[in-house]
Order: C-alpha cells, then structure tokens, then sequence
C-alpha cells in the first residue's frame, strides 16, 4: 500500500441545468479538475452516478463518459451505491492507486435529476430503500428518515424545532458558495414554520435534489512534475462498510452502524483520532441524518448531537465545522455526484482556497456519504501534509 | 407491471408468513431470502406495536394523497415498515398497540393489477 | 325448492363494516339542495378497502369465532356484485390470505344482492354431502351508485362471513331453507357499465316484496312454523322502509327485526347486507331462539332460511369483535372526500 493523494479537484454550480446534458455537466467537472491538477495524463476514470439509469436510461457510463468526453483508451467504470456512489467511487480510484495498478486516476460524479418531473425523480430516489420490504409498503426516503427521527425524538426527549441548528448552519455557510443551490440565510422560525414532507421533517429541513458534477484527479505523487505550488492532500483513510438497507432489518436502527465501522476504518488507517478532525462534511439531507452520522461516528455522544448543534459545536468556530460551503441543504443534494462534492470543498479548505468560506487551521478533513437510510456509508479521511 | 414479483411474495404479503430459526428461535420478517438450514416457516400474529411512524405528505403518486408509514414491533420481535390504516395522524403514538389487516396496497392502473399486502391499523377493540 | 331436513349449521360468523359513513342529508345536500334520504348515511370503503379485503376481514372474523384454521376451509365462494376485478377470482386471493390449502374450491358468485345467500345455500350442500367438511360464503360489496341517482343514497359497503358445517358444531343450526326466483329485470347492470340501473317503484311490489314474501311464506308452510316462533327476522335491507313493511305484511313485529336492521346505520350493503343482519342478532341470540333469515338478489330471487341457536353460540360470539364494534367506529366525510374515495372523479 502507497500513499494516495488528491491533486486536482473541479466542479460545476449546483443548480437546475436546464441547458446542460449529463455528458457536458461530467466533462466541465473533470475538464476543471485536469487544469486545477496541471493536465496529467489519466489511466482510468470512476463514475459516481446513482439515477443514469432510471433518469436518464443511460447505463454503462463508465464506457460511455470516456468516449463522450474523448479521454482515448482509458478504463471506464460506474459505480453506484445511492447516495454513497462518490464515496464509492472515490475508494475505488484510492484502491487502484494505492495499489500500484495506476499512477493517476480521474473520479467524476455526475447526477442528472431535472429531464424527468418529480414523481419519477421520487421514485427513482426510493430505490435506496428495500424494494419489497419499504418501498413497496410507501415509504419514501424521507419518510425512513422521519421515522427515525420521530422515534430519536421520542426516545432523547427533542422536538422538530431541534433539528434546525443543520439547516440553518448551512443557509449561513452557502451565502458565499457562487457554487451552491441556495443563497439566503434561514432561521429558526422559518424552519420551523416550513410544511411537512413527512412528519415531522419539514420542508426547510429538506434538501433539494438538482443537477451537478464535481471531479478529482487522485494520484501516486503529491503532484504533477513542474508544478508545485500547493501543499500535498494525501487520502489518508479510506473506508466503506454497510448495513441491510430496510430500517427493520437493523438490530438498532437509530445507530448507523455502516458510518460508525466506516469512520473508525478511515480513521484507523489515517492513524488519527475523531478529535483530530477539523472540518467535516456529512450526508446532511435533514438535520436528522447529520445528527445520526455524527453520533455514529463518534463526533458527538449518543442523544447528544442536537444539543451540541444548539450549543453551536457544528458552526463555522465551533469544534467541528460542518457544511462549509452549504452542505446537503443549500449547496444542494447531487446524489451520486455528493461524495465527490464533499471532497473538493474540503480540498479547498485544506488548500486554503476557500476564500470567504475559509475555515482557519484546518488540517484534516473527513468527508462522509450514505447510500439509501444509511445501508452504505463511505467515509475519508484527508490530511495535508 | 411485475407480475410475478409480486405473486412470489404474497404468502408475507397475505398472511405474513415469517421464518423461524429452531435454534436461536429468532423471527424474522419479511422472511430472508436465502433461508438457513434450520428455517422453519412460521405465520405471524399480525399484533404489535407502533415503534415510529410518519405522515407522508409528499408520497409518490402511485400512493394519492397524504398517508401513514410506521416502524411496527411485531409482538414476536421483527420490526416491520408498512402504512397504517383507518386512523389520523392525531390519534397515532409511538407505543400504540396495532393488528395487521389486508388491503390494497396499490393499483397500478386501468389495465394494471391490484396489489394486496398488510397494513396496520390500531387495535379494534 | 325447499330443504327442510338439514344436518348443517353456521360454525363460524363474521362481520366487517368499513369505518368510513357519509350522511344522506350530505349526499341530498349536493344533488337536491338539502333533505334527506331513505336512510341516515352509509358505511363508504376506505381507498385501500374493496371486496376483496373486506371478505378477507369477515373471514378470519368467522375462522376466530368457529376455532378454525384456513386449512381446514373445503369452500372459500365469495358473493358480490362488486368484485375488484371482471375476469381473476377474489376466491383465490382470500383463500390464500385465510390460510387456505390450494385444494380447496374457491370461486366467485354473483346474484345481485343475494350473491351471499346462494353460496351460503351451496356450502349447506357441499357439507350436508360430505364433499367437504366446513364451507366459507361471504357476501361482500362497495356497491356502486350513480352520482346524484336515489341509489347513491344506500349504495353502501360490508361484508359477512359464514361458515357452514355439520349441525352438531353449529352455533346455529340452519334447519331449512327456500329459494324463490322468477325472472324479473327490476335492478341490472350492463358488462361494462359503471353503474347499474334501477326500475324505481318496479323494484318494490313486483320485485322485493313478492320475493321475499313468496320465499317466507314458503318457509313458514314447509317447516309449518309461524312468525312467532321466531324470536327475530331479518330480512335483506335495501333502505330502511322496506324490511320493516315486509315484516309486518309477513305478521312479524318490529322488536324482531330491529336487532338486524343495519340499513338506517350503514345503508344497503347489497350482498353482505342480510348476512350482515344476522351477524348482528347472532350477536345477541340465546339458545334455543330461532332466527329466519330471508336474503334478497335482484333479477330476482329470494333465499329464505330459518335458523336455531345452539349451546355453543354464547361463547363463541366473543371471538371476534361483534357486529356492533365495527358500527360504532363512524368516521364522517363529507361529499367530495367521498367522491375522491371512491374514484368518482374524472381525473383525464
């Protein structure tokens, strides 16, 4: 096993791309993350996509990208786990590099949501869920999320209201990411006061699913000979693990136990604790998710999270910052493309090109994405050297 | 319309056939799909309780409407994902003691079949 | 054709009413801009709920109340007038959610609102024979009713479930019946055709009453019995008026048919409706009372029973909820709620 970095990173607005194709929304990211990492040559591109084919009836993206987006005769491969298909992608590209097999790879997520209406969307979205045993019966992925907060509230004495501190965190992170859905800040109120999606989540507790692609260039070397002007990114925990994806099926289902083994795996192999851990960007689709993944993961006691989110612990200057540059909410939710996402905006932290979304001293940075209710949880863990 | 995806479910649909492991005495349902060697096919009661539910008020179409999800501990220990019926959301709590009942689960159109499974509905009587 | 010499009973009887009632006076709202109707509302099927569920309900009430299990079912016939689907049985699907073997005759009937009856009369036969050992007939319906016709008033939906099987386990033996039909086109529907069509004030003289009274009589003369033998009477109800006005012109009084006059509560719940009845005064019967029951199909037809408690009744009633749990959970709706419920609009 050699050391893995990430040496270029590129992506595209967060947005309805009415005007924009799969095709050309995956080219503009990985063109940008070719030129942010000096034009090295590629031997294998990973795609994180999770609705081509039920949204855009394109499957074998691997092949089909690395034609469109005429990389020669590379390797091609698609990768889907939900909601965890970046983070997939991404241990797949660290696998192969790490390895020896290849020197530079290319990771690129692309989600393309808005060529079909919402009820398709919908349903394309529920097939995170157990077919037969969820999303047969109705339930919607926000609605698996609902029930776990209803009964997480239940069970730790909180209220919808509790939930809030995520969105309205990320609203206030997202007002300068020229890159995000959402640019305009959220309180309380408004949250609170927002119509049900499924009770109790409301809609100001909801991300919105829209189109985008991110890309990263992941290499043997810190960087492209000749350049050499930016601290080194080393990927230095890679982890994937999963649960059964029906809720029932689970012995503890308030515990996510694939973001927990997952966590403790990047963690472990980065050879660092949780407390190390500056910034961190999470599956943030509701408050609830974040609430889960950050107990899960050890960030915060169990019942504890919303407290400490009350107290301020996951705002910009809290003890762990999350959602940087808008998270799930307001940068939006690009699916397949999330994890990768994720990783170019804490790249940007730990580059120190964050602009106004700088957080200061940040030295490690733990990206985190969950396929489905949780049933897959990618987790990594990146240090500058 | 996937016909016989949906015949090859219904003995857990109609009358929540389950499986048994004899040596653990562990229920689990809906039964795996691969059963072990000491699987045993065992009819649950269709009693139990509500562990979480939610108000779906942005369901899919095939659904209409606003309707009830839950999380419903079985009496014999699964935990099982299914609507509730014949109750509004201001008379559902977390505890409440609730029955299985067949109904329609979907309609997939004129020329489409009629999907039965169980729901649950709090406790008659 | 009478059957006076039975060796069959009712083992097992359930009952299922939906929750769901929509007033008269909200349907004549709508249509004639307020009044009444011929009974105060009627029971309405959920959007999840048809025939099909709604016998499954009966049914495992009746297996509770006669201690049995599916497998044991020689018969699962289900009577309707509303099955879910024109050509696919409802039989199989609930003899495969009661638990039943796939050796057992399943099959749907249909004769207007006697549909019930007729399968009961057929289950008396199957295990009377000894073909089969216990025999299931349900009357179940969502019955349709035209927007703003007099039949929207009634049209109601229910089920019942009884289980037919040897007398010496009955917890009401049926000691004889009469069938009485002629052809007589007061109430039909077209193949193909939402809703039926109904000959207004041809379906009272010619049509309900001369059947009933004629299969009554009949009963009464076989079996030389007479109205007072009987401790109730109850009649298939297509409204409130008319199983009363049949009584009396039969000679019997109100208090024996009160007990299983369902209609003015629930509307006419068509094949399920006299079944329905006697769900309710089994409920109430003591042993050694005796029951006549006389169902009603248009088309025309009546089926004229005449029943008598026994000694397991009293604790076998408490089974499964009674008949009069499932009246007392009313949810109101108004029109349009009713309308979306059941389909009624064009949504393109």
């Amino acid at each position: 096993m050699r050391p893995v970095y990430l040496i270029g990173a590129g992506q595209t607005p967060v947005a309805e791309h009415w005007d924009r194709s799969l095709e050309q929304l995956a080219g503009a990211a990985l063109q940008a993350a070719l030129d942010d990492a000096g034009q090295p040559p590629i031997q294998a591109l990973y795609v994180a996509n999770a609705l081509g084919g039920l949204l855009n009836k394109q499957a074998q993206l691997g092949a089909h990208l690395v034609a469109a987006l005429r990389l020669g005769a590379i390797e091609g491969y698609h990768i889907e786990a939900a909601g965890a298909s970046g983070g997939a992608a991404l241990h797949q590209a660290f696998m192969a590099v790490s390895s020896g097999v290849y020197q530079c790879v290319a990771v690129v997520g692309v989600e393309k949501v808005t060529d079909v209406l919402e009820n398709e969307l919908n349903a394309a979205l529920a097939t995170g869920l157990d077919a037969t045993a969820e999303a047969d019966q109705g339930l919607t992925l926000t609605a698996g999320w609902a029930l776990l907060q209803q009964r997480y509230s239940y069970e730790h004495d909180y209220t919808a209201s509790s939930f809030a501190p995520w969105p309205v965190t990320a609203h206030a992170n997202a007002l300068h990411n020229p890159n995000a859905l959402y640019r305009f800040p959220l309180n309380p109120g408004k949250v609170a006061g927002a119509p049900a999606v499924a009770t109790p989540i409301g809609l100001l507790d909801s991300s919105t699913v829209a189109d985008g692609a991110a890309a990263l260039i992941i290499a043997a070397a810190p960087q492209v000979e000749g350049e050499n002007t930016r601290t080194a990114i080393r990927v230095a925990g890679s982890s994937l693990a999963s649960v059964p994806l029906a809720l029932g099926a689970r012995p503890d289902p308030l515990w996510l136990d694939a973001v927990a083994r997952s966590t403790i795996a990047a963690l472990a192999e980065a050879q660092l604790d949780a407390d190390a851990v500056n910034v961190a960007e999470l599956s943030d689709q509701h408050g609830i998710v974040a609430a889960l993944s950050l107990e899960a993961s050890g960030f915060a006691p169990r019942g504890m999270a919303p407290r400490l989110a009350a107290d301020g612990a996951y705002a910009k200057g809290g003890s762990l910052s999350l959602a940087t540059a808008g998270g799930c909410k307001a940068r939006g939710d690009t699916v397949g493309a999330l994890g990768i996402y994720q990783i170019v905006e804490l790249a940007a932290q730990l580059w120190g090109e964050a602009g106004s979304l700088q957080v200061p001293g940040v030295r490690v940075a733990l990206a985190q994405c969950l396929g489905g209710l949780g049933a897959t949880a990618a987790t990594h863990v990146l240090v500058k050297e | 319309m996937e016909l016989a995806k949906h015949w090859r479910l219904k003995g857990a649909r109609y009358r929540l056939e389950g499986a048994r492991d004899r040596r653990t005495n562990t229920i689990t349902f809906p039964p795996p799909h691969f059963s072990g060697p000491d699987d045993e096919l065992v009819i649950l009661s269709g009693r139990g309780e509500i562990w979480s539910w939610s108000a779906v008020e942005n369901g899919l179409d095939a659904w209409g409407g606003r309707y009830l999800v839950a999380l419903v501990k079985l009496v014999e220990g699964p935990l099982v994902t299914a609507q509730l019926t014949d109750v509004d959301p201001d008379a559902v709590h977390i505890g409440q003691p609730v029955e299985m009942v067949t109904r329609k689960l979907r309609d997939l159109g004129e020329d489409g079949l009629l999907v039965y499974g169980y729901k649950f509905r709090p406790l008659l009587e | 054709m009478a059957i006076t010499r039975s060796d069959t009973g009712i083992v097992g009887y359930g009952a299922y009413i939906p929750r769901f009632r929509i007033a008269d006076s909200e349907i004549a709202r709508v249509w004639a801009g307020g009044g009444s109707g011929p009974v105060e509302g009627k029971a309405v099927a959920g959007t999840d709920e048809d025939t099909i569920t709604m016998a499954i309900e009966a049914g495992r009430n009746a297996l509770r109340r006669a201690q049995l299990d599916g497998a044991q079912l020689g018969t699962v016939w289900i009577g309707s007038e509303s099955h879910p689907y024109a050509v696919k049985p409802s039989g199989t699907l609930v003899a495969e959610a009661l638990g039943c073997r796939p050796t057992v005759h399943a099959a749907d009937w249909e004769f207007a609102c006697k549909a019930g009856t007729e399968a009961l009369t057929a289950g008396m036969g199957m295990v009377s024979s000894g073909l089969v050992e216990y025999a299931l007939a349900v009357g179940a319906d969502t019955a349709q009713g035209r927007p703003g016709d007099a039949l929207e008033y009634t049209a109601a939906a229910g089920a019942a479930a009884m289980i037919i099987g040897s007398s010496a386990k009955a917890l009401a033996t049926i000691d004889a019946t009469v069938s009485y039909v002629t052809d007589t086109p007061d109430f039909f529907r077209r193949a193909d055709r939402p809703y039926p069509v109904h000959g207004n004030r041809f379906t009272g003289e010619p049509a309900y009453f001369h059947h009933i009274e004629a299969a009554a009589t009949e009963l009464l003369h076989e079996i030389g019995a007479e109205p007072g033998d009987f401790r109730y009477l109850v009649l298939h109800q297509p409204n409130a008026k008319f199983p009363q006005v049949a009584a009396k012109q039969l000679g019997f009084r109100p208090e024996q048919v009160a007990p299983g006059l369902l209609a003015p509560r629930i509307g006419n719940t068509y094949s399920a409706a006299a079944l329905l009845g006697l769900c309710a005064t089994l409920d109430i019967t003591e042993v050694g009372e005796r029951i006549m029951l006389v169902s009603y199909g248009s088309g025309a037809g009546a089926d004229a029973y005449a029943l008598t408690a026994t000694e397991h009744l009293g604790q076998a009633r408490d089974r499964a909820p009674r008949t009069s749990v499932y009246l007392a959970r009313e949810q109101s709706v108004d029109y349009a709620t009713y309308a979306r419920m059941r389909g009624k609009y064009n949504l393109g």
